[in-house]
C-alpha cells in the first residue's frame, strides 16, 4: 500500500503506561480512506489503547501517528476533528437529544439555521426525528446508541472511531445495529476504525480486520481471508469455531506438509508457519469443512467415533474422537439427506489437505 | 368470544375482592413491621426534638405568666379608658395583689414588665417592701407618695401591652421594633437597635462562608473524584481529619495562628513583608469568624460535592473534547451542569449550619463578630429572656424553611445528593 492512500498511519508506535510493560508493541498500521477497519482482540490486547491514541486521549510512548499525512501526536483531542462513539455512549445527560447533537456544531461557531439543518439531517439519518426533545435517559439503549452515532457524525469528521459501541445492547438489537452502522458507512463513505471483542460483529461489518493479541497485530486481512486462512493458531482459535490436531512435522513438500498426530496418524495439511521437520504444530480445521461418510476423494480419511450429538435446529453438532482428539467438532446440516448418526457409532471423516492448515504450536 | 374486561370498574382478584383492597391487606403486615422498626427513633425525635421546638415556638408568643400574678388587677385594668391615671380601684387591686404575692413570682413578673417599660422592676421591688407599712387607703395617693412612678401614666399604659395572654412583643423586639404606650408598633430607640444589624451580619458571614467553602471545596472535590483510588483515599482522610479533631482545639489553634502576635503575623513580620506596627487584625472580628468557620464547615461542602462528582463519568469530558470543545468549555458546559446537585446540596448544608453557628463567633468573633446564635445564647444564659430567645430562634427556623422552599422551587429537592 502506498503512502498516498493511507489515511491513518501508525508508524512504529509503542505505548507503555508504567514504564515496565508495553501494551502496544511496534505498531505499524495503514488505514486507507473510506475503509471500515475493525480492531479485534481479547480484553487487554491493546486495541482500545490504540483507539485512544488515535483519538488523542493517550500519547504514544514512541513512534508517530499520521492523519492524512500529518503527524498528530502533538494535536490535542479537541483539534483533531475525529468523531467517536463511546462504549456507554457518553451522551450528556443534562441536554436533550437535539442539544447533544448541536454541541459539536455550537463549539464550531456555526450559524443557528445551519445547526438546525444539520441536527435535523443527523436525526433523520438514524430515524429519530421525533425524539429530538427527549432527554437521553428517556431513550432505550438502542435509541441512545443511535443518538451517539449521529452525534459522532453530525460535524462531518474525516474519521470516526467506535469503542465497542454495541457492547451494552442485547443480542437482537446488536445485530440490527451492526447492519445500520454498516449501511451508514456505505452511504457516507467515511473512514471508520472500530474496536470490538465480538468476532461475529467484526466479520459482519468490516472491510478489514486487525486481530490484536499481546499488544501486537497478529493478522490483518479481510474477513473471509481471516476466517478461511488464519496464519497463526491464535487467530484460528479466536475467529470462529476451530478443530485442532496437535502433532509434529513429519515431512515438508513445497506448499504441503505431513503432520504426525500424537495418536500416530498422518495428516496432510498446508504448510503455513512450520519450517522444520520435527517441529511441533497445530493443524487447524473448520468444522464445516469436514465430510462424514463421503464417497468423494479426499486427501485425509480417518475413522472416528461419535461421542455426543447436540441438536441445534439448523444443524447437528457432533463431537467425535479422531486422531486422538475427542473434542473434534463436526457440523452436520439438518438437510433431507442428513446422516442418521447414533452416539457411539463409528464413521468415516474426510477433509481436503487445503482446508487443514499446519500452524505454529502456540 | 371476547374475554377482555372492558368495564371501567375496579379490577377484581380471582376471589372477587377489589384488587386494591386485597393488595392493602397483603401489605399490611409489612407496613406494621416497618412502623415498629422506626418507632423507637420516632419516639426519640418526638421527645427530644419536636416537643422542644413546639415549646420554643409557643414561648415566643406566650404572655400568660404575668396574668397569673396580677389577674384581678388586669380585670379591672381592662375597664380603664387609658386617659390620665387609672381609678382608685385599679390602684387598690394592684396594692393587694402585690402585697400578698410571693416574692418569686413578683420577680419573674417584674422582669417581663421591665421589657415593656424599664423601671418596673425596681418600682415593684421597692413598693413591695414599703407596702407592708400601709394599712388602709386611699391607696392611690399613698402609692404615689412611696414612688412617683406610680403617678406616671406611661407605666400604667405599659401594662396594656401585657393584658393579652399572647404577645408579638418578642418578635418585634427581635427586629428592633417595639410597642409604644398606646400599642402602636414603632422603632426601637437609636441606641437600642442591635438585632437588624446582627441579622444582616449573620447573613453576610454565612454567605461568605458558603462562598469560600464552595471556592475551596470545588477543586478539591474534583481532584478527589478524578484521582486514582489510592491517592484519593489519602486526600479524603486529609479532608476528614478536621472532623476527628475537637472543634475547640481547632478554634484555639486558629487563635494561635491569627492573633496579632500570632504565627501568621510573626512570619510576615519576620520575612519583612509586613511592618511591625501594621500587623493584620485577624482575630476577634468578622474576618476571624469567616476564616475559622470556612475551615470548620469545609467538609460539609466537600462530601456532597464529591459524592456527586464521583458519579459524573469521565467519558463525558472525553466526549466533549472529542466533539471539539476546549477543555475550559467542556468543563463549563458539561462538567459543571452535572455537578449542580452537589453544589446546591453543599451550599444549602453549609449555609444552614453557618446561619445558626454559635461557638466559633463566640470564641473568635470578639464584639464585631457576634451572630444571632450568640444573642440567643446571651439571652438564654444571662438575661433569661427566653421569649426573645424563642422568637430569634423561630425567625431563624422560618428563614431556613423559606430557603429550603425556594431551593425546592428553583433546583428541586430531589436533585440533592448527600452521598
Amino acid at each position: 500500500m502506498s503512502q498516498k492512500d493511507s489515511f491513518v498511519k501508525f508508524e512504529k508506535v509503542d505505548k507503555s503506561y508504567d514504564g515496565e510493560i508495553l501494551v502496544v508493541k511496534d505498531l505499524n498500521l495503514d488505514v486507507p480512506k473510506g475503509e471500515f477497519l475493525t480492531m479485534l482482540g481479547p480484553s487487554g490486547s491493546g486495541k482500545t489503547t490504540v483507539l485512544m491514541m488515535l483519538a488523542g486521549f493517550e500519547t504514544p510512548t514512541s513512534g508517530e501517528i499520521y492523519l492524512d499525512g500529518n503527524p498528530i501526536s502533538s494535536i490535542p483531542p479537541n483539534k483533531r476533528g475525529i468523531g467517536m462513539v463511546f462504549q456507554n455512549y457518553a451522551l450528556f445527560p443534562h441536554m436533550t437529544v437535539k442539544e447533544n447533537l448541536a454541541f459539536p456544531l455550537e463549539v464550531r461557531k456555526m450559524q443557528k439555521s445551519e445547526i438546525d439543518e444539520k441536527v435535523g439531517n443527523a436525526l433523520s439519518m438514524v430515524e429519530l426525528q421525533d425524539f429530538g426533545n427527549r432527554m437521553p435517559l428517556q431513550l432505550s439503549g438502542g435509541q441512545q446508541q443511535r443518538v451517539a452515532l449521529a452525534r459522532s457524525l453530525v460535524f462531518e469528521p474525516r474519521l470516526v472511531l467506535m469503542d465497542e459501541p454495541l457492547g451494552a445492547l442485547d443480542k437482537n438489537l446488536r445485530e440490527q445495529m451492526q447492519y445500520e452502522i454498516k449501511h451508514i458507512h456505505e452511504k457516507i463513505g467515511i473512514t471508520v476504525v472500530y474496536v470490538t471483542h465480538d468476532q461475529s460483529e467484526a466479520l459482519t461489518m468490516s472491510n478489514r480486520i486487525a486481530v490484536f493479541n499481546d499488544g501486537k497485530i497478529q493478522q490483518i486481512s479481510s474477513p473471509d481471508v481471516l476466517y478461511e486462512k488464519p496464519n497463526s493458531s491464535f487467530v484460528a482459535q479466536f475467529i470462529g469455531e476451530n478443530n485442532q490436531l496437535k502433532g509434529k512435522v513429519k515431512s515438508i513438500n513445497g506448499e504441503n506438509c505431513i503432520i504426525t498426530t500424537e495418536s500416530g496418524d498422518d495428516v496432510q495439511a498446508l504448510k503455513i508457519n512450520v519450517n522444520n521437520n520435527g517441529d511441533g504444530s497445530l493443524v487447524s480445521l473448520r468444522p464445516e469443512r469436514v465430510a462424514i461418510n463421503s464417497s468423494e476423494n479426499f486427501e485425509n480419511n480417518f475413522e472416528a467415533k461419535v461421542k455426543e450429538l447436540i441438536y441445534l435446529g439448523d444443524h447437528i453438532r457432533s463431537r467425535v474422537e479422531v486422531c486422538g482428539n475427542d473434542q473434534f467438532i463436526v457440523k452436520i446440516p439438518n438437510s433431507y439427506k442428513g446422516a442418521n448418526l447414533k452416539e457411539g457409532a463409528t464413521v468415516k471423516l474426510s477433509w481436503k489437505a487445503s482446508d487443514s492448515r499446519a500452524l505454529d504450536l502456540n | 368470544m371476547n374475554q377482555t374486561q372492558t368495564s371501567s370498574g375496579p379490577i377484581l382478584t380471582t376471589d372477587g375482592i377489589p384488587l386494591k383492597v386485597s393488595l392493602k391487606k397483603a401489605e399490611r403486615i409489612n407496613k406494621i413491621r416497618a412502623f415498629l422498626l422506626v418507632l423507637p427513633l420516632l419516639a426519640f425525635i418526638l421527645i427530644t426534638f419536636l416537643v422542644p421546638i413546639g415549646d420554643m415556638l409557643a414561648r415566643s408568643i406566650d404572655d400568660r405568666q404575668i396574668n397569673t400574678v396580677f389577674p384581678k388587677t388586669f380585670e379591672v385594668y381592662k375597664k380603664w379608658d387609658r386617659q390620665g391615671l387609672p381609678s382608685e380601684e385599679v390602684y387598690k387591686t394592684m396594692f393587694f395583689e402585690l402585697k400578698n404575692s410571693e416574692g418569686y413570682s413578683v420577680g419573674k413578673a417584674s422582669t417581663r414588665m421591665n421589657y415593656s417599660k424599664s423601671g418596673w422592676k425596681s418600682l415593684l421591688k421597692k413598693s413591695k417592701r414599703k407596702f407592708k407599712k400601709i394599712e388602709e387607703g386611699p391607696y392611690k395617693e399613698k402609692m404615689i407618695a412611696i414612688d412617683k412612678k406610680w403617678g406616671d401614666p406611661e407605666y400604667w399604659l405599659a401594662i396594656g401591652q401585657m393584658v393579652d395572654p399572647t404577645t408579638m412583643g418578642y418578635y418585634l423586639n427581635a427586629v428592633d421594633l417595639k410597642y409604644d404606650s398606646s400599642k402602636n408598633v414603632v422603632q426601637q430607640k437609636e441606641n437600642r437597635r442591635i438585632y437588624n444589624k446582627t441579622w444582616i451580619k449573620t447573613f453576610k458571614v454565612s454567605l461568605l462562608v458558603t462562598l469560600f467553602c464552595l471556592l475551596l471545596g470545588y477543586p478539591i472535590s474534583y481532584l478527589l473524584a478524578t484521582l486514582p483510588m489510592k491517592y484519593s483515599n489519602l486526600l479524603m482522610i486529609c479532608v476528614l481529619l478536621p472532623f476527628w479533631t475537637s472543634l475547640l482545639v481547632r478554634t484555639v489553634a486558629w487563635m494561635v495562628m491569627l492573633q496579632q502576635k500570632g504565627v501568621l503575623n510573626n512570619l510576615l513580620v519576620m520575612s519583612n513583608l509586613l511592618e511591625d506596627e501594621n500587623r493584620f487584625q485577624l482575630m476577634y472580628n468578622q474576618t476571624a469568624v469567616v476564616i475559622v468557620m470556612t475551615q470548620i464547615l469545609l467538609p460539609f461542602m466537600v462530601l456532597p460535592l464529591y459524592s456527586v462528582m464521583k458519579t459524573i463519568s469521565p467519558t463525558y469530558m472525553r466526549a466533549a473534547l472529542n466533539l471539539g470543545a476546549s477543555p475550559m468549555h467542556a468543563f463549563y458546559k458539561i462538567y459543571m451542569p452535572n455537578s449542580v446537585p452537589g453544589v446546591s446540596a453543599g451550599c444549602l448544608l453549609v449555609f444552614i449550619i453557618a446561619i445558626g453557628y454559635y461557638i466559633t463567633p463566640e470564641l473568635v468573633g470578639g464584639k464585631d463578630g457576634q451572630m444571632v446564635g450568640n444573642w440567643i445564647a446571651y439571652h438564654l444564659k444571662t438575661t433569661l429572656n427566653w421569649g426573645l430567645c424563642a422568637s430569634l430562634g423561630a425567625i431563624l427556623l422560618a428563614m431556613m424553611t423559606v430557603l429550603y422552599w425556594a431551593y425546592n422551587k428553583i433546583v428541586g429537592i430531589e436533585n440533592i445528593k448527600l452521598g
